[in-house]
């Protein structure tokens, strides 16, 4: 078909298309502008970043932390998801809106709220210390701080992923004898479980990305982020940019494998 | 043996209210009724899906109304067949046989039996989205077959199907039923499902079971104005008892008068004749049929086979096409309409 007849059949779907497309290309631009002057222009800042133990330490750290943050809003996230998609009860509307907070409220609020929280003298830091777990400037502060604004993406996506399911094929198991943990493992799960890594890799790359909450409780050891913001301050452009790039890089070729990985396949 | 008492619920803008029912041991037992009736629910709530808010559900004498669905010993099989997607034809079947724990020689020999039975040992391998509407109605009969259940529970499982395959399978359901002569409560709003598949009928209307019987006996002697208007009775006519004389009723409808077989000997009463009870003649007959009335054709409206001859004096009837054309009856016609006395049912107002 050709472009004025395609205009003249589908004008709003055409104009769409160019609205929409502006703002893909912003995003591609932005990311395109920086990887190609890193990668093309200069790689051997970006060799040198690969090179340099500070930095991969720091990515390791980045990509582990937000890996055990993903992982605690899968153990406690998948109930809370499902008996929101579920059922009906009192205050459901409040835990609903409760789980979208962090995603609305700014990073450095929740910074600082989760800062008073988990403190050495903070009311949850006070009672974790004395069993040895401390949050400030530790592994544990970067979790939790990942944790909290990461775990709405895959709460929702979950609870999305369960309400696809026709609770009526839940009813089909039950009716076949089948127990509610046995319907939820052998058909909830399997046919839910695209949106639920979906949803956990959108909580992973979240907390990966995270800086503004971070920095308030554990500013070391320096997640990715930080030490990219650091460098900025430091050396600029030509210190921080490699950093960023090599995270970038990473991150797009664990995010493509894992789409790939979940993507539908055919016959099913 | 399934029995309802009194068994009431509301479930968002649907109802039961107090329906008590009694299915026997190997009945094929069906619920008719329009959307919205409360079919669906009524079903479920058989199956262990809703809890009653009154009432008591008793499965072979036990009390279940409070039993989870597991422990019911119920096959459901729903309108839109609801096959587990992701598992093959044959994991689908075996899926109750493995919840029950059963050992997989027993799980093998058991879906190779009921497969071979629904004639479907050839889609063992296959996912439900590679299957036609009749083979997936098939598999979830398969499905539900396969656990021995105490009662089978289909919620409209033929009117998501083609006509031809529709008719197929509805005879399917019948020898099915026939060779195991598992109990089955069938849900539909099809008149024809209804006369055709059941050993009983009953009517659910507003969430009210407002009519329970053979199927003929439903069918010809509806209840009320409502059920006779949803069996498709088209003429319903109100008249006054003039006279009785043995069990044979004068009722003077506005425009004519209709001689019946009743007890009811005077007051207001609603007469329903089925169209199909009408005969259409250009001529005076000679005949045993005790009512003749003479009118004049308004309207000639096809359906499908048959054609409804709409006449002046209020009655319809119900002819072939081909009668039709024999006969040259098109608007302005004069015919005589003939119906017996036995056609028509008479309740009082």
């Amino acid at each position: 078909m050709r472009g004025l007849d395609l205009l003249r059949r589908y004008p709003l779907s055409v104009l769409f298309a160019a609205v929409g497309s502006l703002l893909l290309l912003f995003t591609v631009v932005v990311l395109f502008n920086m990887v190609f002057r890193q990668v093309v222009l200069r790689p051997e800042g970006l060799l040198e970043a690969v090179r340099d133990p500070t930095v991969i330490r720091s990515i390791g750290l980045t990509m582990y932390a937000s890996l055990m943050a993903t992982l605690i809003a899968v153990s406690l996230g998948t109930p809370l998801a499902y008996l929101l998609a579920r059922h009906r009860f009192p205050g459901k509307s409040l835990a609903e809106a409760l789980v979208d907070v962090p995603v609305v409220i700014p990073h450095s609020v929740a910074g600082i709220a989760l800062y008073a929280l988990f403190m050495r003298h903070g009311a949850v830091g006070r009672a974790f210390s004395r069993l040895g777990v401390v949050f400030e400037d530790s592994l544990w502060g970067v979790v939790v701080a990942m944790l909290f604004v990461s775990a709405p993406f895959y709460i929702n996506a979950a609870r999305e992923g369960f309400r696809g399911v026709d609770p009526r094929l839940e009813r089909v198991a039950r009716s076949l004898g089948a127990g509610q943990w046995t319907t939820f493992y052998r058909v909830t799960l399997p046919l839910s479980l695209r949106s639920l890594i979906s949803g956990a890799v959108m909580s992973w790359a979240r907390g990966i990305s995270e800086f503004g909450a971070i920095i308030f409780l554990a500013y070391y050891p320096m997640v990715a982020p930080t030490l990219i913001y650091y460098r900025f301050t430091i050396h600029g452009l030509t210190g921080s940019q490699p950093v960023a790039v090599l995270l970038i890089l990473l991150c797009l070729a664990i995010f493509l494998a894992l789409r790939l990985y979940t993507r539908p396949r055919r016959g099913r | 043996m399934i029995v309802l008492e009194g068994v009431s619920l509301t479930l968002g803008s649907f109802q039961l209210r107090r329906i008590s029912l009694r299915v026997e041991r190997g009945e094929y037992f069906i619920v008719l009724g329009p959307t919205g009736a409360g079919k669906t629910l009524l079903l479920e709530t058989i199956a262990g899906f809703h809890t009653p808010r009154e009432g008591r559900i008793l499965i072979d004498g036990v009390d279940m109304t409070y039993a989870p669905p597991e422990e019911r010993g119920i096959g459901f099989v729903y309108q839109d067949y609801l096959l587990f997607p992701h598992l093959t034809v044959e994991e689908n079947i075996s899926f109750g046989l493995r919840a029950r724990g059963l050992a997989e020689e027993e799980i093998r020999e058991r879906v190779a039996q009921v497969m071979k039975s629904l004639g479907i040992p050839h889609l063992r391998g296959r996912y439900p989205s590679t299957l036609s509407g009749g083979e997936q109605q098939r598999v979830a009969l398969a499905r539900a077959l396969a656990i021995s259940p105490k009662v089978l529970l289909l919620d409209e499982p033929l009117s998501a199907l083609d006509p031809q395959t529709r008719e197929t399978l509805r005879r399917e359901l019948r020898r099915v039923h026939e060779s195991l002569g598992t109990t089955t409560i069938h849900v539909t709003h099809d008149r024809v499902e209804a006369l055709t598949l059941g050993d009983r009928v009953a009517v659910l209307m507003g969430g009210e079971v407002v009519q329970v019987g053979a199927p003929e006996e439903v069918f010809e002697r509806p209840g009320g104005v409502e059920v006779a208007e949803f069996l498709g009775v088209e003429n319903i006519l109100s008249g006054v008892v003039r006279a009785n004389r043995g069990g044979i009723a004068v009722v003077e409808t506005e425009g004519f008068q209709v001689t019946a077989i009743s007890p009811i000997e005077s007051g207001e009463v609603t007469l329903f004749i089925r169209p199909e009870n009408i005969i259409l003649s250009r001529s005076r007959l000679e005949s045993s049929a005790r009512n003749c009335v003479e009118g004049r054709v308004t309207e000639v409206t096809p359906l499908g086979p048959t054609v409804l001859v709409h006449l002046d004096n209020g009655l319809k009837a119900s002819i072939t096409r081909r009668s039709l054309e024999e006969m040259g009856l098109r608007p302005g016609r004069r015919v005589y309409a003939y119906f017996k006395a036995t056609s028509v049912h008479v309740v009082p107002k």
